[in-house]
């Protein structure tokens, strides 16, 4: 344990730094939105939840039960339950992964889970698998810290933070280093089924940030070990705004215009707008047709621009947080634009020379049986998942809608759909909401209330939710398929 | 050659002729296309739009399609096809949704003849219709096939196919109107040209994805198609419900298949990743391709056979960046590498072997075996075209059933069953065991616990041995004789013999078909060996049906004649009964070096009175008892142990391991032990033994072994109170810290057995619950129900 300073301290609350600097921020009378502390999710009220899953609280419950590591209905499950039709699948999943046949040990599994959690510092999953990985009861001492696993095990991180911040740069020479035989080395089946669960854990912690999930609230600390673990938690986490006093601070004038605006538009007009736009794209579709080259270059543009959202002021690098840093190594490793000014970017990543569908799926349903058909099965999930309303609009197709957060999220992943017009994500993708985008996918961990706030705001919070599905989704999808490509690469 | 004139003919003055070559291009290929006479083949991918001729020796790049400074995406190819009818014609799909013709007969540099951008997202396969001049039909994966008349600006119909993306469209090759379509989520659809509003029957060929369709050129029924699921299947559509008739498994996921001309049965497929060959099946041999291309380096995207009348040439087109031509004759024939011979073991110890008909029948010493030799040999008909067909393999089977070897496991069912492992003293479970072995003909094991009794026993307990050995107790008196001290003397010189000659000896009696080396040795040294023999097995309490089997050790005393005579019974037993051995070199080496009168170190007891030929008494005295303590033993008893697991008598190992317990336990290192336990409790497992398997896990030690008791044993509750699963303790609530199951009797937390009236759902104590019931006919909890507890 990392705390022995802080432990001898009379304060009976261990609070981390932030929270410390938010009171008093508190104190000197900045007005700070107030997180949601109780209930599943620190962004939405919790009546929202609690009312929606009553529609269907016993399929919800099983399912968890059933599926879900906890094997309680947790915060995350609860504040998926919006979205019962996806959370079967994606329990479903997670359960496959995490219990059923496969190439790695239980314990691994779990410990890989917390690998890529802690890439995030996100301490719901973290803490989370911890406790899973107790209750396996087996190789304890790994929970000390990174230099306590064994070494083929820590292998596993670079690959870990390549995943988790810029995907594309993984080669077929790292998982060339991981597979070469040796001490340490793995088999492409084991490799696969890690890749997956750290793309998994990935994806699952920008939704745990985007989504504001609030800690457990831990009543059962019976075992020594876990108390202690636990309670050396500040509680505060994600559900506090502790970023937001960089935001407030740093914030350059422009993006607080942007502030100011959305502030007095009439959010309902905005909807309409949204509204009429979608409309006016389907129609403009029918008659008119982009040029081919501007097509080309509306990627481009996107994906620049993506570079402008949100990033400038990311200098300061988080450290962090020392609950979860046991389980970092490179820490100050984060995330970097996809396509940088004034330097060499990467190669496009071509969506149709490298598809799920055709390439992803057969790869890893080939080393790792089933997992392809389940995941199969979630991507559809997310991307087909509509209740054809629009905020209090019914009957609309939001194929469009879904498909440019689908494809911004790739976008910003350098992955690109030649049959896409990236002009549509101009038109739909208000600025507010590309921030929170970019945000929750690249840097979860910076995720705040008031960005959560900010865009869409006549949407109901399902819906919101549905986007951070649909972020996740997108995400874990972009990260497997440059990781299978890379394998598939060693293969060839 | 016939064939190869009638392909000539058919060709008309331009004889396809040439050779496997290939040439490199500038970029991966997506999907190639040849024109109708074969002389010029386009190739298209992402970033190459190119027609080649197809020379006698080499490709000659003809024509460079890609024009312009930057290309535009329209250019960018998942699909390309050349029209069969008219020679200028070309179509391609953009992966961003246009469908493009290009005419070759265009003056300009830009061939590009019409653009269509009807569709929404990347069209994945067009194709002309064959006779139809003008007629082109695409799918896309917006779920859309569309039918264009190039005279027109745009489509003439749309088909919806009403579920996923079109990953194919094959216009039938017979049927004027009709194609086919295949779609992402594994159907395939088949629609008439006039009919855009429904499709005229739809089926799911595969799980997942179908990446391709092909019909049969001359079957006007059949129609190929290939899927994700890494089959390729083949439907005969003729009938009402579209009917699998050949089903060929692959190793990858199927993204091309194509009929090969002339040959009514054969088909070349190609995969979408891992695998980069190209195969030929014949559809009829699912198991093994036909012949196989394995020139390129990444995975194979586009095949098309040159000629639509030639099987002869197929062209392909790869991710490698290269286009290749393929001669049939230069494929590699996986038949021929494959090895013909198979070998199985029934479930029953039956023996299955297939071989080539040359090989059995050329061994003339094969032996009709005793449970019956049946063959069934397997006979494919040699045709006249050696390239054409399959290796002509002719194969004998034979199926070696003996009924002796079949009932060969029962001794271990039986002998499983019957040992007792734990529950009596230790003296007494060796004479059980011991007993178990011998009635079930197994005398050295049965010797073996004797043995054991004897060697662990508390002399107090050793006094009462067995009623078998009483009536040889005859010679007693001569037992007395031995002193403790020549004891100590023996095993000191075993020390020095066995440096040099133990292996040797092991060997000998391990083999167990020459012993006349030793023998040799023993004859010179006579005296030794005679005492060496003699005191080896005295230690056993046998009666002559034992020492019968033991015969070859007392054969040494006797003579080297008697030896050879007896040594064949040794030399073949069932393996487990070669369980002396590892004894017995020790005491052989250690006698020679001894006066005959020498007791052996591990032998407690010794006398070993020859009775006629070979009949010993042997009289078990706890002679060394005050002298020797049990750990003396352990080396030895450790190595019989190995020894027996070595022979695959596993069983006799742990029942050992387990019955000494701690006596021998720290002398075997534990991964073998666990090895041991791990491999008997498999052995039982299969023989549906659960009981003895559940018995020797719980009196295992090994931790790793106790705890299989325990896997998937978890029993996973409710609370009675909030419903939710209590995730921690059986007993307490961590959500409403309520105590789930009081016992109604005494109204303390039950966190045992729980007992619960079906009736009125009060429960406790199993105990309380049972006394209660004894006096008071209703529920303890007072709610007045008549509860029953049967």
């Amino acid at each position: 344990m990392s705390f022995s300073a802080d432990s001898n301290s009379p304060n009976p609350f261990h609070m981390c730094n932030i929270c410390q600097k938010v009171i008093r921020k508190k104190d000197k009378g900045v007005r700070v939105p107030r997180p949601f502390s109780s209930g599943p999710s620190a962004f939405i009220p919790k009546e929202e939840i609690v009312e929606a899953s009553q529609v269907d609280p016993l399929t919800e419950q099983l399912l968890a039960e059933a599926y879900s590591p906890s094997g309680h209905v947790d915060h995350l499950t609860q504040v998926m339950g919006l979205h019962p039709h996806y959370l079967e699948s994606f329990l479903h999943s997670q359960f496959y992964l995490l219990r059923m046949d496969g190439p790695l040990p239980l314990h691994c599994r779990h410990f890989i889970a917390i690998m890529a959690a802690a890439r995030h510092q996100c301490s719901f999953l973290v803490s989370l698998h911890v406790r899973e990985f107790y209750r396996m009861g087996v190789c304890l001492d790994w929970l000390k810290g990174l230099q306590y696993v064994p070494q083929r095990l820590r292998n596993l991180n670079e690959i870990n933070k390549l995943l988790a911040h810029r995907p594309w740069l993984i080669t077929k020479e790292h998982i060339q280093n991981l597979v070469k035989t040796g001490e340490h080395s793995w088999s492409l089946a084991e490799l696969v089924h890690a890749v997956v669960i750290l793309a998994h854990f990935h994806a699952l912690a920008s939704f745990v940030f985007g989504s504001g999930i609030n800690p457990q609230v831990d009543t059962q600390n019976t075992n020594g070990f876990q108390a202690v673990y636990i309670s050396n938690y500040c509680t505060c986490d994600l559900a506090s705004d502790h970023h937001l006093d960089r935001d407030l601070s740093s914030s350059s004038p422009e993006s607080s215009a942007l502030l100011c605006v959305f502030q007095t538009t009439d959010s309902v007009s905005e909807l309409e707008a949204l509204m009429d736009r979608m409309k006016r794209l389907q129609e403009e579709r029918e008659e008119d047709e982009a040029s081919q080259e501007e097509m080309a270059t509306r990627f481009e543009k996107e994906k620049k621009e993506s570079l402008l959202v949100g990033s400038g002021e990311l200098e300061d690098e988080v450290m962090p947080t020392s609950k979860v840093s046991q389980f970092v190594e490179d820490a100050t490793f984060g995330y970097q634009d996809f396509a940088r000014r004034g330097e060499d970017n990467p190669p496009t990543f071509r969506a149709q020379d490298y598809s799920w569908e055709d390439h992803g799926f057969s790869l890893v349903n080939r080393l790792y049986s089933d997992i392809g058909l389940l995941l199969d099965d979630k991507f559809r999930t997310a991307c087909d998942l509509t209740y054809y309303n629009m905020a209090s609009h019914e009957d609309v197709d939001t194929t469009m809608l879904r498909r440019a957060l689908f494809n911004y999220v790739h976008c910003m992943y350098g992955i690109r759909y030649d049959d896409y017009d990236y002009g549509e994500v101009n038109q739909l993708l208000e600025r507010s909401l590309k921030v929170y985008i970019k945000t929750v996918t690249c840097y979860p961990e910076r995720t705040t209330r008031r960005m959560y706030d900010s865009y869409w705001r006549q949407f109901r919070h399902s819906e919101k939710v549905h986007v951070n599905l649909l972020l996740m989704e997108a995400r874990m999808q972009a990260e497997l398929l440059y990781a299978l490509r890379a394998i598939t690469r060693y293969m060839t | 050659m016939e064939k190869m004139s009638r392909v000539t003919t058919a060709l008309g003055s331009s004889t396809i002729s040439g050779r496997t070559m290939f040439c490199h291009l500038d970029a991966p290929a997506n999907a190639i296309s040849v024109c109708r006479d074969a002389t010029q083949v386009v190739v298209a991918g992402r970033n190459i739009f190119k027609i080649y001729g197809l020379e006698e020796e080499q490709f000659v790049e003809k024509l460079n399609l890609r024009v312009g400074r930057k290309p535009s995406l329209n250019f960018s190819c998942a699909d390309v096809m050349w029209h069969q009818m008219e020679e200028n014609l070309l179509a391609t799909a953009a992966t961003n949704g246009a469908v493009v013709t290009w005419n070759l007969g265009k003056p300009s540099r830009n061939k590009q003849d019409q653009l269509f951008t009807e569709h929404k997202r990347t069209v994945n396969k067009v194709c002309f219709h064959p006779t139809e001049v003008y007629m082109l039909l695409s799918g896309s994966q917006d779920g859309y096939m569309k039918c264009f008349d190039l005279r027109k600006k745009e489509s003439v119909s749309t088909f919806s196919g009403q579920s996923e993306s079109v990953r194919d469209v094959q216009f039938s090759m017979k049927d004027y109107f009709t194609f086919a379509a295949s779609f992402e989520n594994g159907n395939v659809q088949l629609w008439d040209i006039r009919r855009p509003d429904r499709y005229e029957r739809m089926f799911t060929a595969h799980t997942g994805p179908v990446f391709c369709c092909d019909w049969h050129p001359d079957d006007r029924g059949w129609l190929a198609t290939g899927g994700r699921d890494k089959m390729v299947k083949v439907w005969d559509m003729t009938t009402n419900r579209a009917k699998e008739i050949y089903c060929v498994q692959t190793i990858a996921s199927v993204a091309r298949v194509k009929w090969r001309p002339e040959r009514k049965w054969h088909l070349a497929t190609c995969s979408m990743m891992v695998d980069h060959n190209i195969y030929v099946w014949d559809i009829r041999r699912p198991f093994i391709p036909f012949a196989t291309f394995e020139e390129h380096k990444d995975v194979t995207t586009g095949i098309v056979w040159r000629h639509q009348h030639d099987p002869y040439f197929l062209l392909s087109g790869s991710k490698d960046s290269t286009l290749y031509q393929h001669m049939f004759k230069d494929a590699s024939r996986p038949v021929d590498r494959a090895n013909p011979e198979g070998l199985c073991f029934g479930l029953f110890g039956d023996l299955a072997f297939a071989a080539k008909e040359s090989l059995i029948s050329g061994d003339a010493n094969r032996k009709p075996y005793p449970g019956g030799d049946r063959r069934y040999p397997i006979f494919f008909f040699k045709k006249p075209d050696l390239t054409e067909q399959f290796a002509h393999v002719s194969s004998a089977l034979s199926v070696f059933e003996s009924s002796l070897e079949s009932k060969r496991m029962d001794w271990f069912v039986k002998t499983a069953r019957l040992y007792l492992l734990s529950g009596k003293p230790f003296a007494e479970l060796c004479d059980h065991n011991a007993k178990v072995a011998k009635e079930l003909n197994r005398p050295q094991v049965s010797t073996t616990w004797t043995m054991l009794r004897i060697m662990f026993s508390d002399p107090a307990n050793l006094s009462t041995p067995g009623p078998n050995h009483i009536g040889k107790l005859g010679t007693l008196p001569l037992m007395n004789s031995f002193s403790m001290k020549e004891m100590g003397m023996g095993t000191e010189s075993r020390l020095d013999r066995s440096k040099g000659e133990s292996r040797q000896d092991n060997i000998h009696l391990e083999l167990g078909n020459s012993l006349i080396n030793s023998n040799n040795d023993e004859n010179e040294e006579t005296e030794g060996s005679e005492g060496q023999a003699e005191y080896m097995f005295g230690d056993a309490e046998l009666d002559d049906d034992d020492l019968y089997s033991m015969d070859m050790f007392f054969s040494l005393v006797f003579s080297a004649e008697e030896q050879e005579y007896t040594l064949p019974q040794e030399a073949f037993p069932l393996r487990h009964e070669i369980m002396d051995n590892p004894l017995a070199p020790e005491h052989l080496q250690q006698d020679k070096a001894d006066s005959p009168q020498a007791s052996g170190n591990e032998a407690e007891v010794m006398c070993l009175t020859p009775i006629e030929s070979f009949s010993l008494i042997s009289i078990s005295q706890p002679l060394f008892s005050p002298h020797l303590p049990a750990p003396f033993f352990c080396p030895v008893v450790r190595e019989m142990l190995s020894h027996y697991a070595e022979q695959g008598d596993v069983q006799m190992a742990v029942s050992v391991l387990i019955v000494l317990g701690d006596r021998i336990r720290k002398e075997i290192d534990d991964l073998t032990q666990e090895h041991w336990y791990m491999s008997y409790i498999d052995l039982l497992q299969r023989f549906e033994l659960w009981n003895v398997s559940n018995e020797v896990i719980k009196l295992s030690t090994c931790s790793a072994i106790t705890c299989l008791n325990q896997t998937s044993t978890t029993l996973h509750v409710n609370c009675s109170n909030c419903k939710r699963p209590m995730s921690n303790r059986g007993w307490i609530c961590d959500r409403c810290h309520q105590c789930a199951s009081v016992c109604a009797v005494c109204h303390h937390v039950v966190k045992g057995l729980f007992v619960w009236c079906q009736g009125c759902s009060h429960g406790g104590h199993l105990e309380h619950v049972k006394n209660w019931l004894k006096s008071s006919s209703h529920c303890p909890a007072g709610c007045g129900h008549l509860c029953e507890y049967t």
